[in-house]
This record gives C-alpha cells, sequence and structure tokens, in this order.
C-alpha cells in the first residue's frame, strides 16, 4: 500500500530525513518509535504531502502510483488521513460543517456526487456513537476550546467519518488520560480491516498497549535504525533509546 | 501541487473582476459639470415641484462652501467635480406595464448578473425596485404591496405622488448640509427608492433593489428615504454589482430611515462595486452617508457586507431617540489588493434605557487597508443606555493592514459600554489541516472566512446571505500568505 524508499526530506536547507525505507501493506499496522527530534512528525508530514518540508532524494509510492507531485488534498482523496499532534482551531466553522465539506470534496474529486443530507447525519450519528462523541460536540468550532482529549477525539471521528486505506496518527496519544487514551484506541481498533493500514507515531509505548503494531521501527537522527515486532517497543520502554544508540555505535 | 505564495499572488492578480461587463443602451445624459444651471436641469428633467428645486439649490450652494473631508484613513486623488455628469437616464423612459416591454439588452445584463426578473418574481416573493443608471425601469408586486397600504416606489415618483410624506421626511435623519457628499447628493440625486410602510402594517416580502452603475463618466447619486410609521416592520435589502470602468467612478448616496414608535427596520446590503484592477487602477469611490432615526421603543439593525469599491467611506448610524430604542449594527467589510475601506457606525443614545449592538468583520488581503471607525455616544439624558461592541480582524499574507478607531463618549454615569476586538491572521497550518482532510486551498480559505464572518451572516435574510457568501469566496479567491 505504501512504499517509502531511501527518503530525504529538509526543512530550510536542514536534512531531517535521510533515507527512509518503510513499506506498509493493506491490514498491518506498524509503530515508528523515536525520541524528540529524531524526525517522526517530518515523516509523516512529508507523507501528507506538508509543502514546508522539501523532499531531496527518495520517492513514496502509494497504492502503486508514485505521489511525490502531489497536493495534499489529492493525497487525501487517495485515502490518506494524518491524525494531527497539534489539530488546528477554525473558529465559526463547526464538526459537522467541517465533515460535509471534506466528505463531498472527496466526493467530488471522485467524480460523485454530494452525500445526500440524510445519509450524512446517519453516518456523523454512528460514528459519533462509536466515540462516545456528544452530539453537542459536533457543533460547536472545529477545535475551538477543545481540550487536549477531545482535540484527539475529534481526529479520530474525522478519520471515523473520511475512512481512509492509510491512517497515520500522530502523537495521539500526548493530552491524553487513560480513559480517552482506551476510548481514542478503541476507536481506531474498530476501524482497523484486512483493506486498510494504521501507522502509529509514539515516543512511548503506553499506546501501544491499546493499539498494537504487528512491526515496530526506531526512527533515530533521520534514519529507521532498527525494525521488529511488539516485544521492540517493550525492550525500549525498559532500556530507553540509549539502549539503541550504543547498540548502534558498536 | 498545492500552492505556493507566489503562486497564489499570481492568481490572485489575474482574477478578473466577474461582473465586469458593460450594456450598451442609448443614454440621455447631461453635459459634464456642476452649477445651479445644472441643479435646475435636472429637477426639471424629472418634472419636479418648485419646493423641490429650491431644496436642491440650498443643498448645492451649501455645498460650495464646504470641503471634502480628510480624517478617514484611506488615500485617492479626489474626483475633479467639474469633470462628472451629473445625469443619465436611460433613453427609453418606461412606464412598463410587463417585462416584455424592456429593452431585451436591460433584461440580459440581469440575466449575467443572475438575477433576471422573472426569477425574482418567482423565487421566495421579493419585490424588486431595479435601479439602471439613474432611473427607475421596472417595479414589480406594488399592487400586493398597495392593497396593504405600502409605498414602495422611486424617490422622483414619490416626490410626484406623495409630496406630503417626501416634505416631511426628507432630510430630517441626514440634513442637506450633514457632510459634503451628504450635500452633493441632496444637490443633484437622480434617483433612488422610497419605501413607505402605514401604521401597524407588517411588510410580507423583503422590499429588495439593485443599484447598477452603466454609464462611463457619470456618478451615482442615490437617495433612499424609508419611513416605518408607529409599530410596523419592514426588510429593506440593498444589493450593487458594478460593470468593469478605467476611469473612477463616484458613488455618494445617501440614505435615511425612520422608525415612528414601535417600528422595526431591517436595511441590509450587499455591495459589489467594481473595485478597482491589481495595480489599484479604476474602481468605485463609495462615500455613502446612511442614518436612522429611532422614535420610542422601535428598533433599526443595519446589516452590510462590503466587497467591492477602490474606496470606502461609510457609516450606517443609528439616532436613538427614544427611549426604550435599540441600534444594532452587523458588518463584514473584505478588501482585497489596493482597496480601502474605512467603515463603522455611529450609535448616538439620547433617550433612556437605549441599547445598541455593534459587532464589526474586517477582513484584509493583497495591499488592502481596512479601518473600522466607531463612535459610541451616550448623552446626559440617556439613563441606562448600555453598548456592546465587538470588532473582529483577519489577515491574509503580510501586506495588507487592519485598523480599529473606537471612539466612545458618554456623559451618564449609569451608561454600560463593552468593546471587545481580536485580530487573527488566517496560516498556513490552517490550510494544511484542511488540505489534509481533502479540502483545497480556495475552498478552505472559503470555509475559514465564512467562519469568520458567520455571526453576522446569519443576520441577512436567508436569499441574501447565500449571495453574501458567494460574493465573499470570489472576492478572497486565492488570496493567502
Amino acid at each position: 500500500m505504501l512504499k517509502i524508499k531511501n527518503l530525504h526530506a529538509s526543512v530550510e536547507d536542514k536534512e531531517i530525513l535521510k533515507g527512509i525505507n518503510l513499506e506498509v501493506k493493506p491490514g498491518e499496522v506498524h509503530a515508528i518509535m523515536g525520541p524528540n527530534g529524531s524526525g517522526k512528525s517530518t515523516l509523516s508530514s512529508v507523507i501528507a504531502g506538508n509543502e514546508d518540508f522539501e523532499v531531496t532524494e527518495g520517492t513514496i509510492e502509494f497504492l502503486g502510483e508514485n505521489i511525490d507531485e502531489l497536493a495534499p488534498e489529492e493525497r487525501a482523496h487517495k485515502g490518506i488521513f494524518l491524525s494531527f499532534q497539534y489539530p488546528v482551531e477554525i473558529p465559526g466553522v463547526t464538526v459537522t460543517n467541517f465533515m460535509k465539506t471534506a466528505i463531498n470534496e472527496t466526493r467530488r474529486a471522485q467524480g460523485l456526487e454530494d452525500m445526500p443530507a440524510n445519509e450524512m447525519l446517519k453516518k456523523i450519528r454512528e460514528k459519533s456513537e462509536l466515540l462516545e462523541i456528544d452530539r453537542k460536540f459536533l457543533s460547536r468550532s472545529l477545535n475551538q476550546g477543545f481540550s487536549g482529549g477531545e482535540k484527539k477525539r475529534n481526529e479520530i471521528f474525522q478519520m471515523a467519518m473520511l475512512e481512509p486505506k492509510l491512517a497515520i496518527l500522530d502523537e495521539t496519544d500526548s493530552g491524553l488520560d487513560i480513559d480517552a487514551l482506551k476510548i481514542v484506541s478503541d476507536g481506531v481498533n474498530r476501524l482497523k480491516s484486512k483493506d486498510n493500514a494504521v501507522v502509529v507515531i509514539t515516543h512511548y509505548q503506553r499506546l501501544l498497549e491499546y493499539i498494537v503494531p504487528d512491526y515496530v521501527h526506531v526512527l533515530l537522527n533521520g534514519r529507521i535504525v532498527k525494525s521488529g515486532t511488539k516485544e521492540l517497543a517493550l525492550e525500549l520502554e525498559e532500556k530507553g533509546y540509549d539502549w539503541i544508540k550504543q547498540e548502534l555505535a558498536v | 501541487m498545492a500552492y505556493t505564495e507566489e503562486e497564489l499572488k499570481k492568481e490572485l492578480e489575474t482574477k478578473e473582476y466577474e461582473y465586469g461587463f458593460y450594456t450598451d443602451i442609448e443614454s440621455d445624459t447631461l453635459p459634464v459639470g456642476l452649477n445651479e444651471d445644472i441643479v435646475r436641469a435636472i429637477s426639471k428633467k424629472k418634472n419636479e415641484p418648485e419646493w423641490m428645486t429650491e431644496w436642491r439649490l440650498e443643498a448645492y450652494r451649501a455645498w460650495t462652501e464646504m470641503e471634502e473631508p480628510e480624517w478617514a484613513n484611506v488615500k485617492y486623488k479626489k474626483p475633479d467635480f467639474q469633470a462628472i455628469s451629473y445625469y443619465s437616464a436611460p433613453k427609453k423612459k418606461p412606464q412598463y406595464d410587463s417585462l416584455d416591454d424592456v429593452d431585451p439588452e436591460l433584461l440580459d445584463t440581469f440575466k449575467k448578473l443572475g438575477i433576471s426578473i422573472d426569477e425574482q418574481k418567482k423565487l421566495a416573493g421579493v419585490a424588486v425596485d431595479v435601479v439602471m443608471d439613474s432611473v427607475s425601469v421596472a417595479t414589480t408586486f406594488k399592487k400586493t404591496l398597495a392593497e396593504k397600504g405600502i409605498i414602495f416606489c422611486s424617490i422622483s415618483e414619490a416626490i410626484q405622488e406623495h409630496p406630503e410624506l417626501v416634505k416631511k421626511y426628507l432630510g430630517t435623519v441626514v440634513p442637506k448640509k450633514d457632510n459634503f457628499y451628504a450635500a452633493l447628493n441632496s444637490a443633484v440625486f437622480s434617483d433612488g427608492s422610497f419605501c413607505y410602510i402605514p401604521k401597524g402594517v407588517r411588510c410580507p416580502m423583503e422590499l429588495s433593489t439593485y443599484f447598477r452603475i452603466n454609464q462611463a463618466g457619470t456618478g451615482q447619486f442615490e437617495r433612499t428615504l424609508v419611513v416605518a410609521d408607529e409599530s410596523s416592520y419592514v426588510s429593506y435589502l440593498e444589493g450593487c454589482t458594478a460593470p468593469m470602468r478605467d476611469e473612477n467612478q463616484l458613488h455618494a448616496a445617501v440614505v435615511e430611515l425612520i422608525a415612528l414608535d414601535g417600528a422595526e427596520i431591517k436595511y441590509s446590503t450587499v455591495q459589489n462595486w467594481f473595485p478597482g484592477n491589481k495595480e489599484g487602477k479604476g474602481g468605485v469611490f463609495n462615500f455613502v452617508t446612511k442614518r436612522g432615526l429611532c422614535e420610542k421603543n422601535s428598533k433599526i439593525s443595519w446589516t452590510q457586507v462590503e466587497t467591492g469599491s477602490a474606496v470606502t467611506w461609510k457609516y450606517p448610524s443609528c439616532i436613538l431617540k427614544g427611549d426604550n430604542s435599540v441600534g444594532e449594527f452587523y458588518s463584514i467589510a473584505v478588501t482585497n489588493n489596493y482597496q480601502q475601506a474605512d467603515t463603522g457606525t455611529k450609535m448616538i443614545h439620547l433617550g433612556k434605557n437605549t441599547k445598541s449592538t455593534i459587532i464589526s468583520k474586517g477582513i484584509s488581503a493583497g495591499k488592502s487597508q481596512n479601518s473600522y471607525r466607531g463612535l459610541v455616544q451616550v448623552q446626559g439624558r440617556a439613563e441606562n443606555a448600555r453598548n456592546f461592541s465587538q470588532c473582529d480582524s483577519l489577515l491574509m499574507g503580510n501586506e495588507c493592514g487592519a485598523h480599529t478607531f473606537p471612539y466612545i463618549e458618554t456623559k451618564n454615569k449609569t451608561a454600560q459600554i463593552e468593546h471587545e476586538a481580536t485580530t487573527s491572521k488566517i496560516g498556513e497550518d490552517q490550510i494544511f489541516y484542511c488540505n489534509q482532510r481533502g479540502i483545497d486551498t480556495e475552498k478552505a480559505i472559503a470555509l475559514i472566512v465564512n467562519g469568520f464572518s458567520k455571526e453576522v451572516l446569519n443576520k441577512l435574510p436567508m436569499e441574501f446571505a447565500v449571495e453574501a457568501q458567494k460574493l465573499l469566496e470570489i472576492s478572497l479567491e486565492g488570496s493567502v500568505g
């Protein structure tokens, strides 16, 4: 589904990603772990097409197609979803209106008609129940005055609405208390299928107790230095990132 | 590829004025220049009675003694008032019985604007008094209104048919010597609308006037007078688009509203005069005096969406004379390229327990300058006056400006006055967030701007709100930095 080959990316001439290779197949859950500043968020931004970052080398393939030249919204239309670490506020635009616009823009890009209102409402009801979201919440301005937990839950709600093929969760666990973490992970797990894939980006192992990865990759200084199964995450938790650094130095 | 700032700028610059077309209709135009003879000639062309001619002449004489105001936060080359033709009427002076008699070219223009009268007739019960250049050429729904005793006609017709009402109210809210542009308008106003709602009558439909400037080199001097008699209600819509012109066009309108005891007037405007090209050439100078007088327990509500004009100078105001009267001002002002707007309101509290609300949303893009200027004044006898003001500015890019000039004067200790102001910028991060959800940059800006303007858009009548939303999108396409 996602094939990243020798990806180099920089911001303001400072190279952050220094040759990433990663392959994600349908039905898989991958975790990318690493200390602060290792390039985790840059990787998610580059996959989503954020033009603040310049791709200097390498390619990204999605569903067998090179997406290097595609705009962020075109990548979204193909089924790439990014749950933001810091979701932005849009005053005066309700969660419902935002979702309606996003879904219909995606449908238009695919040559479909707008989703009928009753279908939209039904979907909103279903997905908000799935994530235990109060209906009142949906008529509030997007992320405005939301708590950290509400923002993250709202991200996953949007993921549920848009039904992406590839979901990248960037530090979705940060700012969540244990109850919210459970609800969010439950939501993600229920949305998982053999046809879609999830990439979880996290600093801590905590989230991976709830969203269990098939593969764990360690990102250090712009490179994936170690890959393994979920046991690797536990080892990291126990020994810290210095252990990897030392191992690499040997 | 997604937009870079450079690409966006380029796109914005090449965007042409959407309604920039010009209708070729024979016109009956007076020679350029202004003197007493021209004022008399205008009055004569309109078959006005002597008192009206004298009224105009008095205004003209006052105007010659006045100077163009310079306190607004706008810069422009002052118009040469002797190089303007002050009267232009479509030649085939009409009194049409049906639309079939209307000049087909004119109808075509309406179609381009998407306001075909046919459609208007069918839709939502809106009566349209269309002002093309200066003379009203079509008035619909008059009959239905007449049954309720409502008068809705051109001001010229009102001077002929209802001189007692015009004489009683014209110039009572905006005196003919009020200011430079009001005096000019009083001297040379060509046409406009008149509306009278009798006691206790609730006007059954939104009254609507579409204005268009359509003759090269002619100024537009509209005069509107709305009188709501005791305990009546009317909602009045004013909207305008202007064709593309190279030279500046002067627009100096005067609108007077009178709400007698217990009456309510809701006055909504969508303004889309030609704003000038990307270099700031051309465009309409819009110097408007709008003011309403509130008697006891009455209410006047101004709502405006201002997207056009090269220079805007406009302060729809309320004089809250009667006890318990209410004044409201809801405004969205958009400036792009080299547009300049200095707009706001005056709320003058004279009566006891008077209340006013001001919600102003300024959106600046390109190299434009957008100023809010407002006065809240509480006079000594105005016990328990209350005002709430909120001024929000939204900036796009780094080359535009937003300014707020709130003036508060109070002579009564019981007054409660609140003022809130915010300034924000559309961020790249907001755009990227929308992009990531599949919403392209154009649509994202429209979404963000509509969200920002929502409190004011909600105040517009339904059919106008849709048009206003479309205008906001057109005015700001591609303007993010």
